[in-house]
């Protein structure tokens, strides 16, 4: 299970812990609001981490409604609480803007526009997916980030079928970056383009820009993603996951 | 004066073309005893509005639903919902799709006897596309900004579950989500409570504090006792949702063949039919 991805000798961090890494470092400079990785295990690890890491102000849930009054493991809930957030609190905390959220679309383009909800036509759809659920609300006033666990051209398309998740051009409040199983990406460029920001160890940017459907921006030096430290791999594999459904979520 | 009514009494009320709302969120704490009720029954052609789960699947596969009002439909374990999936694909079913915060907006609307609630929610993305009755409107002071006007979700009848109620209507939740069940009650003519226990109303005050009471007498028109009547959703702390069951409920739903076996099986009978059928499914497990 444990694959050599780093050029540092000494770590050896499997490429979920990378990208849990990766998805903590979405949250760096956030301060006091509300991480809400709804998007999978690894950007749950991800946000906690960060907060039993570099950023302890975060607030973040177990999982249901209680904001945990410290970071649980997955798959547990919170021994103590530190607040209440059921659903409808979560959709005014939408307005009130003190929330970063991680979502999983099924569609991102380029200004990362992003669809949840169905495939082909609206009206008479190909394939019926989620839903918009709280993509519209999430994109135009919280900051939000997404993971893609299978960096796939079917993922990363040039026009999604529905736009459930508004993007930089159609009045996104901040789309900060994407973190997939491949690299990081974000929007870094004068027009708001999906730019590639680093690619996790043991994966080139061939590799990435063959598994992106639309034309990537991609610098002339593309660093590697940043392997977790001692203390991180230590949190995560001892504390935050022990049972290792990070390892569950990303294609070996 | 006691509210008391079976499940069917309570169908019973309710017409073909109606607009329903359902309370509970996804696959939480849905009145799925109301909901196979209202599959027994001969009502049909209904708008239904709910934030999705099987209550939505179960309709669609009855052919009850005309119209759809919602933000997702999910079994939440489960991602997407095989019947809602096939409606949908079918063309079957018409379609309302709003953001979660809008369709609560919606709820609060009605709730309140608005008209509409403003919200930014919803610009920019494909929701007004395909909602092309929806208006905006300018705030009329200093910012000048555009909102979305949500339209109040108006209700001919609402079906929420809740743990606990006394035989008048005043209903407690008791787990850790109210989710929006006091906003459908207000929302609608006509609210009808099913609950897993009736209880004195001196009673109401040992389980749970005066704030977990979500939902008044003065809102509520039925109540329905049915334990377990949450079935295969979660109604904590009384019932975890039952994930093997509704593994099994969302592979039959994906196919034809399997469907017609569920639906013989459990669903062929009345509400303490299902429930033998699942205590003797869950003992041969």
């Amino acid at each position: 299970m444990t694959t050599q991805t780093g050029s540092d000798v000494g770590i050896d961090a499997t490429r979920a812990e990378v990208c849990a890494v990766a998805c903590a470092e979405l949250f760096r400079g956030d301060g006091e609001i509300v991480a809400a990785a709804v998007a999978g295990f690894v950007p749950m690890l991800g946000s906690r981490l960060a907060r039993a890491t570099f950023e302890p102000d975060l607030l973040t849930t177990d999982g249901g409604p209680v904001l945990s009054a410290r970071p649980v493991p997955l798959g547990t809930q919170a021994d103590a609480a530190e607040g209440w957030l059921p659903f409808r609190d979560h959709l005014w905390l939408v307005l009130n803007g003190r929330r970063h959220v991680v979502m999983g679309p099924s569609q991102i383009d380029a200004h990362g526009n992003t669809n949840i909800s169905c495939i082909g036509d609206w009206e008479r759809p190909a394939r019926q997916l989620l839903g918009s659920r709280g993509g519209p609300g999430n994109t135009l006033l919280n900051t939000t980030s997404y993971w893609v666990p299978k960096h796939s051209p079917r993922v990363f398309t040039e026009k999604v079928d529905f736009v459930s998740g508004v993007g930089w051009d159609r009045g996104a409040h901040e789309i900060r970056a994407v973190v997939t199983n491949l690299a990081v990406l974000d929007f870094a460029t004068p027009e708001r383009r999906m730019r590639l920001r680093s690619v996790h160890p043991g994966v080139t940017v061939q590799e990435v820009v063959a598994a992106t459907g639309f034309d990537l921006t991609v610098p002339d030096h593309v660093p590697e993603t940043r392997l977790p430290d001692a203390e991180e791999l230590r949190v995560m594999r001892e504390v935050l996951d022990p049972k290792g459904l990070r390892e569950r979520e990303v294609p070996a | 004066m006691s509210k008391v009514m079976s499940a069917d009494e309570a169908v019973g009320t309710l017409e073909s073309g109606m607009t329903l709302g359902i309370g509970g969120w996804g696959s939480r704490r849905k009145p799925m005893a109301l909901v196979r009720a209202l599959c027994r029954s001969d009502v049909t052609d209904l708008t239904v509005v709910s934030y999705g789960g099987p209550d939505v699947g179960l309709l669609c596969a009855a052919g009850k639903v005309r119209r759809l009002v919602t933000a997702f439909v999910t079994l939440d374990s489960i991602p997407l919902e095989p019947h809602f999936r096939r409606a949908r694909e079918s063309g079957a079913i018409a379609l309302t799709e709003y953001d979660e915060g809008m369709f609560m907006f919606g709820l609060y609307a009605a709730a309140h006897r608005l008209p509409f609630l403003p919200t930014p929610v919803g610009l920019g993305s494909d929701v007004m596309r395909v909602n092309p009755e929806l208006r905006t409107v300018r705030s009329p002071y200093a910012d000048g900004r555009e909102l979305v006007a949500v339209p109040a979700l108006t209700m001919d009848a609402a079906l929420v579950h809740m743990n606990r109620a006394d035989a008048r209507g005043n209903a407690q939740y008791l787990g850790p989500d109210p989710y929006m069940d006091d906003l459908f009650a207000k929302a609608a003519d006509r609210t009808y409570v099913s609950c897993e226990r009736i209880v004195d109303t001196a009673d109401l005050g040992k389980e749970g504090p005066p704030q977990s009471l979500l939902i008044s007498r003065s809102q509520v028109a039925g109540v329905v006792e049915t334990p377990n009547g949450a079935h295969f959703t979660d109604c904590e702390p009384d019932q975890r949702r039952d994930e093997a069951f509704q593994r099994l409920y969302a592979k039959a739903a994906a196919d034809e063949e399997q469907w017609a076996a569920f639906r013989d099986r459990f669903l062929s009978g009345d509400e303490a039919d299902y429930q033998d059928a699942v205590r003797r499914w869950q003992e041969e497990q």
